[in-house]
């Protein structure tokens, strides 16, 4: 089954083909087929167990796929083809590669000892080797758009869950990446501090960035996605635009699912 | 001095209940103090200590040379044991089975031999090897050299230190970079650091507050340590001691010299080591607390005169 978005465009920023992912002898993705499109928001939903985010750590090579086809705007994520030959990576290139992709944690993962800025200025500085003038002014225009400008100077112990995740939201885009991941951005997060993290989502996806969002907020899927899916046990079960899968599910185990969750 | 009571304001009214008789603190508490004041008179009092003595060679040229030593060596060994034991943890931690191997079988070797004998073994090596030479392993050489000019004695006392103490610092520093949270090292992937600017940038710098403590430990331990030194002749702290002593026989003193020189240089790290804990827990708590000189400065500021605020 493939997921395409709703702008359709001829060039998948992702593209997934029979993607298959195992543990040892667990196997928890079996046989992913999608596609995402440029500027499309792409909500993945599913219980959890269910390879979403495995899938997602597939997109940046966090987790190597063990068969099948992942590639990034063209290009295969992990391996280079040459002929009919397929080639690792080195550690390097991979490395390249994830400097355009964004990432966010369920638990937001900042860096401890670094300040809010510092988090934020951290890659641009010492992975791109930016000047640190250039970076600063970045940094700060970038909290300011996540509203923490005055939080520049706190680390991030200092700081709510809300708060945190807005700065690690600034901390992926300082790489100005193509493609952000959202892993549950709100998922470890007090119910009233979900909202402001959400914003954020919003505005990126209003700037037309291309983002691929695994959440349980069935409003924002509804709202912001141009694009749904339903996963469980490793496989695409349901797929098309929010406002259909949600109000009009045709597979019973989404129904199951969507009962439990709305 | 006192806070107007809560009732005196017309609030509630305070508690005053009779307190709680500890008479058994008290006894002990005088125990101790008698016996203390007993231990105090013999120190001050006895003639056997030579307190005289003491003050004459505080600071003679000899006992500041061999501080000078004790210093040098301390410095020496414990740089050598972080480089090479931060070296050795990372290699632990390696997936290649080869380099994890090497490293644990050193850490095995040097952890699992007394300090004492290899300092002796290093000190005695020059005088077995016939000479030493760098060249294709196997293969010709083009530097030759007597171990004899290669190990001296303060590289002697310097490799038997500071590779011992390498292997302890592996596993402070393994330690220290397994507290690390996996998603740190995830996240500073994600945003596309190389395996090695992640270990420098993330990693070790979170991994430093779980290293400092037993790393201040072992330099305290390391500053006594080196006294060893004194099987081979070297002419630290304790080494400086002895040769007087040999000379005069007046060994209580002198080793009391000794002591109060080894206490002010582990009381001087002891130190050292509160503000560098203080530093690298910056992030960690959400507000540093105060060092004892902010206190003191809090509390003139906070009861000056003793007046109480109103």
């Amino acid at each position: 089954m493939t997921a395409t978005g709703s702008s359709g465009a001829a060039h998948p920023m992702v593209q997934a083909q029979g993607v298959h992912k195992h543990f040892g002898r667990l196997e928890v993705l079996k046989g992913v087929d999608l596609e995402v499109a440029p500027r499309d928001v792409f909500c993945l939903i599913g219980p959890s167990g269910s390879g979403k985010s495995t899938f997602l750590r597939c997109i940046n090579h966090l987790e190597k796929i063990s068969a099948g086809r992942l590639s990034v705007d063209g290009e295969l994520v992990g391996y280079r083809q040459q002929g009919d030959k397929l080639y690792e990576l080195r550690d390097r290139e991979v490395c390249q590669k994830r400097q355009e992709i964004g990432m966010v944690f369920q638990h937001f993962n900042l860096f401890p000892h670094m300040t809010a800025l510092g988090n934020v200025m951290a890659a641009p500085v010492r992975v791109r080797k930016e000047a640190k003038a250039v970076v600063h002014e970045r940094a700060t225009r970038l909290l300011d758009r996540v509203g923490l400008h005055d939080k520049a100077d706190c680390y991030p112990a200092q700081l709510s869950g809300g708060q945190q995740q807005r700065v690690a939201i600034a901390r992926a885009l300082a790489m100005e990446p193509k493609l952000m991941l959202f892993d549950e951005p709100t998922s470890a997060l007090d119910p009233e501090l979900v909202g402001e993290v959400l914003d954020v989502m919003r505005d990126l996806a209003a700037e037309g960035m291309t983002m691929i969002v695994v959440t349980h907020e069935m409003g924002f899927a509804r709202e912001v996605g141009d694009a749904l899916v339903f996963m469980d046990e490793g496989v695409v079960v349901e797929a098309g635009t929010p406002r259909d899968v949600i109000n009009n599910p045709q597979h019973e185990r989404t129904k199951g699912f969507l009962s439990k969750v709305l | 001095m006192a806070d107007p009571l809560p009732a005196e304001r017309g609030e509630a009214e305070a508690i005053k209940a009779i307190p709680v008789r500890h008479p058994g603190r008290w006894v002990a508490a005088a125990i101790i103090l008698v016996l203390a004041a007993q231990l105090l008179h013999w120190v001050v009092t006895d003639s056997a200590l030579q307190w005289g003595v003491v003050g004459q060679y505080l600071f003679n040229s000899q006992i500041l040379t061999g501080v000078e030593n004790t210093i040098k060596l301390t410095i020496i060994a414990m740089v050598m044991g972080a480089v090479l034991g931060i070296g050795l943890a990372v290699m632990r931690l390696s997936k290649n089975p080869i380099v994890s191997g090497v490293a644990w079988i050193y850490i095995w070797f040097f952890r699992g031999t007394p300090v004492l004998v290899q300092l002796i073994f290093w000190f005695n090596l020059p005088s077995v090897l016939r000479s030493v030479s760098l060249g294709i392993p196997f293969g010709p050489s083009w530097f030759h050299t007597d171990p004899k000019d290669l190990i001296t004695q303060l590289i002697a006392v310097c490799l038997g230190l500071g590779l011992n103490e390498a292997a302890y610092m592996a596993e402070i520093a393994r330690a220290g970079i397994l507290s690390v949270d996996e998603g740190q090292v995830e996240a500073a992937s994600a945003l596309g650091m190389t395996r090695l600017l992640a270990m420098r940038r993330i990693v070790l710098p979170q991994a430093m507050r779980v290293i400092i403590p037993p790393t201040g430990n072992e330099t305290i331990s390391m500053l006594k340590t080196t006294s060893l030194a004194v099987f081979v002749a070297y002419n630290e702290l304790l080494g400086a001691a002895t040769n007087v002593y040999s000379r005069t026989y007046q060994i209580i003193p002198l080793l009391l010299t000794a002591s109060i020189w080894y206490l002010f240089m582990t009381s001087v790290l002891t130190i050292g080591q509160y503000y560098l804990e203080r530093h690298y827990a910056r992030g960690a708590l959400r507000e540093l607390p105060l060092t004892p000189l902010q206190k003191l400065r809090l509390l003139g500021q906070r009861n000056p005169g003793g007046a109480a605020p109103t």
